[in-house]
């Protein structure tokens, strides 16, 4: 154990159940109160393969992966093969003593004994659990949670197992990995990128979402769709990207809140739909959780390396915000900011995520829900009797009515179109659309979120960094810092538009600026040049579909 | 009393003679007769000749991109079923582009009446070849001929068991308002074929090509008969059969919705009690 955090990875082949294992041993902690970072690892196969689960558990709040294992839950061999370098020096490997391998640090369980086959991976939750100190009937609690559903007699034997287990592993008395207890343990909630991204939408006042399924999107879909019937809203899939774009906007211009959410090659297909949405004004939040490319490039696994597709997507120039959050809490936070700019400015706003945070479980403190606002869709009345949909305005906003709610008309046009929104081709009428809609780009940049500072702002080494490398490149500064170096960090979690006010004092300082992004070719320093000129020559890149850590981090600064 | 008027008359950027004048007076006809005022109904339209019609017509409109009109009537209907939507676009844009949204709202059976002008040519671009362009049509892109052969858009909706099928000509404009009106009244979707001609890029298929083949079906026509449908979908050549060639009377796909049972979804408020409840299982 390190200082006062624990890295637990559990590791089996796809259809074993690690995931389960891990979401009950993650709740457990979490309800426990400790603090949580899940990374999960998975190969594109539903069978077979080698996946991995990795709970970092801290006492005080941790923020980001950890790449060293303290314990080691082997559910196959291969595991103990792919995960033995990586422990950490008083490391520990649970396993089946079927497996026939041996090591200094083996610990192997007879799972046989212990259980029916079946209820193996309640005895590898119990074997775990007791090791760090979870309670037997916080464990058998989280168990029902998950198996309660599936009758009586199965949460019976899960329990039998996991008593058994527990009494195993108090016996075998194995020390060095209690986790400190609690006193007063804060409330928890347990949830990942996008189980927030949804709630965030819910608590906004979502209402459709369309979609086409693609990893790593397709839970925030999955989850919505749970809450469908008790939410109030409709979740369809639709027959491909094209259609769940403009079924969303559809929806939405009728009123209804609308979501897409996708990854790079459906968001691909759905980019003519965003240039629909901002030519016809029609408010629209889209979701792109990014995962490696070219093409279908690796399904599962996570980069950053869709910021500029998705700043450029769309042909014509029109505003856009886009928001890449970079913790859980901001995942929930930055949607419901993304449905407010939306439902504001009429048009596409983007959430920026990836596979990292789109899987990765924390624990969260309960968002007070009595405090959150809902958009309300459209305008309810005109105050002129000849309503024009795209009345030309100081701002660039025209009031939107919804079709069908008033007796006025609503017409929507995605070719250019007059105040009334009727096709057109007078070219003085062009001119003064274009601007109005640019005009809205000036309100989006009034009230961006501007970059979070953590250090000094004359930083001797200022790392940069956006969306879901927050809490890695915080703990690497961090790190640095208790070594002595004046570090920063300066986060991103808007970064369209930027706004070079609220941050250029700050790169100009630094002693010395660093980049750091999960693509091959820096994108992010590149659009802050383009932007401000500012060159950012050192970059600390990953591309091999694995998350930044703060171990990654610290390495390739010191090559 | 909602009358002709209401619909307003428009300057439009139609070649004289062409067969959209005719489906759109026909389109007015039929509103005015099921007595619908135009706050109450909705068009969406894709990109081409045909697309612009709703222009031409003084009521709520959201003339998108081309081939993805159905996707957004599909969003527009769920969010509010109160309004009646109709989809009026080019055969390019709801069998070419838009072929996979066709197959789709079809199986949804989404309620609405999607007008397609079917002039079998690309008119807006110029005079290519559509998907419904005979074999061997021969245009300045394809100055050899057309290769493949055409789709049948009638035979395809009878053959999914689409809600309600029909065909008309624009020659004809009360029959063809008649289809309209009924395609309205159909709980479901309704796919109207109207044969259109093209003046300026379709000399082959002329409105007296159309006229001298068109026949009205038969007043004993049982068009609930899948099996006979199929047979009369197929037919066209010498004589096209016009009218309703297929219905049925599949459930609506927004009545699958129990959501929409309390109301649509536009303006419906955030319950935060059962948020919460929601909440929960995150704990
Ligand atoms: C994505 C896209 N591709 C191509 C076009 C160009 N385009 C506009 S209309 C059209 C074809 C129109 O044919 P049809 O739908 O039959 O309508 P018509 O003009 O014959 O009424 C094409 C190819 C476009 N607007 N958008
Ligand atoms: S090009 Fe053809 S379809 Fe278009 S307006 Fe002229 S005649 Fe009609
Ligand atoms: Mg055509």
């Amino acid at each position: 154990m390190r200082d006062r955090d624990l890295n637990i990875l559990i590791g089996g082949e796809a259809g074993q159940g690690l995931v389960t294992v891990g979401q009950i041993l993650s709740k457990s902690l979490v309800r426990k109160g400790y603090s949580i970072v899940v990374t999960q690892s998975y190969q594109s196969r539903i069978r077979g393969g080698h996946n991995s689960f990795a709970i970092r558990v801290g006492v005080d709040e941790v923020i980001a992966p950890r790449k060293s294992v303290d314990l080691l839950v082997a559910l196959n061999g291969d595991t103990v093969i792919q995960h033995r370098d990586h422990l950490s020096p008083e490391g520990l490997v649970i396993l089946d003593d079927s497996f026939g391998l041996s090591g200094d640090s083996f610990l192997k369980v007879p799972f046989s004994e212990l259980s029916e086959k079946r209820f193996s991976n309640t005895v590898a939750i119990g074997v775990a659990g007791a090791i760090i100190g979870l309670d037997e009937n916080l464990m058998a609690g989280t168990l029902d949670y998950y198996f309660g559903k599936k009758g009586a007699s199965l949460v019976e034997k899960n329990r039998d197992a996991l008593v058994r287990a527990v009494k195993w592993a108090t016996e075998n008395s194995i020390s060095g990995f209690m986790l400190p207890d609690f006193s007063n343990p804060p409330r928890r909630l347990m949830m990942n990128g996008n189980e927030a991204i949804s709630l965030g939408a819910l608590t906004s006042g979502l209402r459709f979402c369309a979609f086409y399924p693609m990893t790593p999107s397709t839970s925030i879909v999955l989850n919505l769709a749970g809450h469908a019937e008790r939410a109030g809203i409709i979740v369809e899939q639709a027959e491909d990207e094209i259609a769940a774009i403009n079924m969303a906007v559809g929806a939405s211009f009728a009123g209804a809140p609308s979501m897409v959410a996708t990854s790079g090659g459906g968001f691909a297909l759905m980019v003519e739909g965003v240039s629909l949405a901002a030519m016809t004004e029609t408010p629209i939040v889209i979701v792109v959780a990014q995962r490696p490319g070219p093409a279908t490039g690796l399904p599962t696994r996570t980069e950053q390396a869709d910021l500029e597709f998705v700043l450029h997507s769309g042909h014509g120039e029109f505003p856009r915000a886009i928001f890449s959050p970079g913790t859980i809490e901001e995942c929930f936070h930055l949607t419901r900011r993304a449905f407010e700019l939306a439902e504001r400015y009429q048009g596409p706003v983007f959430l920026l995520t990836d596979q990292f945070l789109a899987d990765s479980y924390r624990a969260v403190t309960p968002f007070g829900i009595d405090q959150l606002s809902s958009i309300r869709a459209g305008e309810q009345a005109s105050e002129t009797s000849n309503y024009a949909r795209y009345a030309i305005t100081e701002n660039g906003i025209s009031p939107r009515l919804l079709p069908g709610m008033t007796e006025h008309l609503v017409v929507a046009d995605s070719d250019e179109h007059t105040e009334e929104g009727h096709i057109t081709e007078d070219l003085t009428m062009r001119k003064r659309m274009v601007e109005k809609r640019r005009r809205k780009e000036r309100g989006m940049r009034s009230e961006v979120v501007p970059p979070d500072l953590v250090g000094e702002e004359d930083a001797d080494l200022l790392l940069l960094s956006w969306g879901s490398s927050k809490g890695a490149v915080t703990e690497a500064a961090s790190l640095m810092r208790s070594d002595g170096l004046n570090a920063s960090t300066l986060h991103f979690s808007q970064i369209w538009p930027l706004v070079p006010e609220n941050f250029m004092d700050i790169l100009r300082q630094a002693e010395k600026v660093i980049c750091i992004e999960s693509n091959a070719t820096g994108q992010f320093a590149r659009l802050i040049r383009r932007e401000t000129g500012f060159n950012i020559e050192e970059k600390v890149l990953r591309y091999d579909g694995l998350p930044l850590t703060p171990e990654y981090i610290l390495r390739e600064m010191n090559r | 009393m909602v009358t002709i008027d209401d619909y307003g008359k428009y300057e439009t950027a139609w070649c004289p003679g062409c067969g959209n004048f005719s489906i759109s007076e026909a389109v007015k006809k039929a509103l005015v007769e099921r007595q619908l005022a135009p706050h109450q109904v909705l068009f969406v339209s894709g990109i081409g000749q045909a697309a612009k019609a709703p222009h031409y017509l003084n009521t709520n409109l959201f003339n998108g991109l081309h081939g993805r009109s159905l996707p957004v009537a599909t969003g527009v209907k769920l969010a509010n079923p109160g309004l009646t939507v109709l989809v009026e676009s080019g055969d390019g844009c709801n069998y070419g582009e838009g072929g996979n949204h066709l197959l789709a709202v079809i199986r949804r059976n989404v309620d609405l009446t999607l007008l397609v002008h079917n002039n079998q040519v690309y008119g807006l671009t110029k005079g290519q070849a559509s998907p419904t362009s005979a074999g061997g049509f021969v245009t300045k892109a394809q100055p050899l001929g057309v290769p493949s052969e055409p789709f049948n858009p009638i035979a395809v909706a009878v053959a999914m068991r689409a809600g309600f099928v029909a065909r008309a000509f624009s020659g004809r404009i009360e029959h063809l308002s008649e289809m309209i009106q009924q395609g309205i009244a159909h709980r479901g979707f309704a796919l109207i074929d109207v044969l259109q001609p093209c003046v300026s890029f379709n000399k082959v298929n002329t409105f007296a090509w159309y006229d001298k083949r068109c026949y009205a079906l038969p007043h004993d026509y049982e068009p609930d008969d899948w099996e006979s449908a199929m047979k009369v979908a197929c037919e066209w050549g010498d004589k096209i059969p016009i009218g309703v060639i297929y219905r049925n009377n599949r459930p609506s796909f927004e009545s699958h919705f129990n959501v929409l049972k309390d109301g649509p979804l536009v303006s419906r408020k955030v319950d935060k009690t059962r948020l919460k409840d929601i909440m929960k299982a995150y704990g």
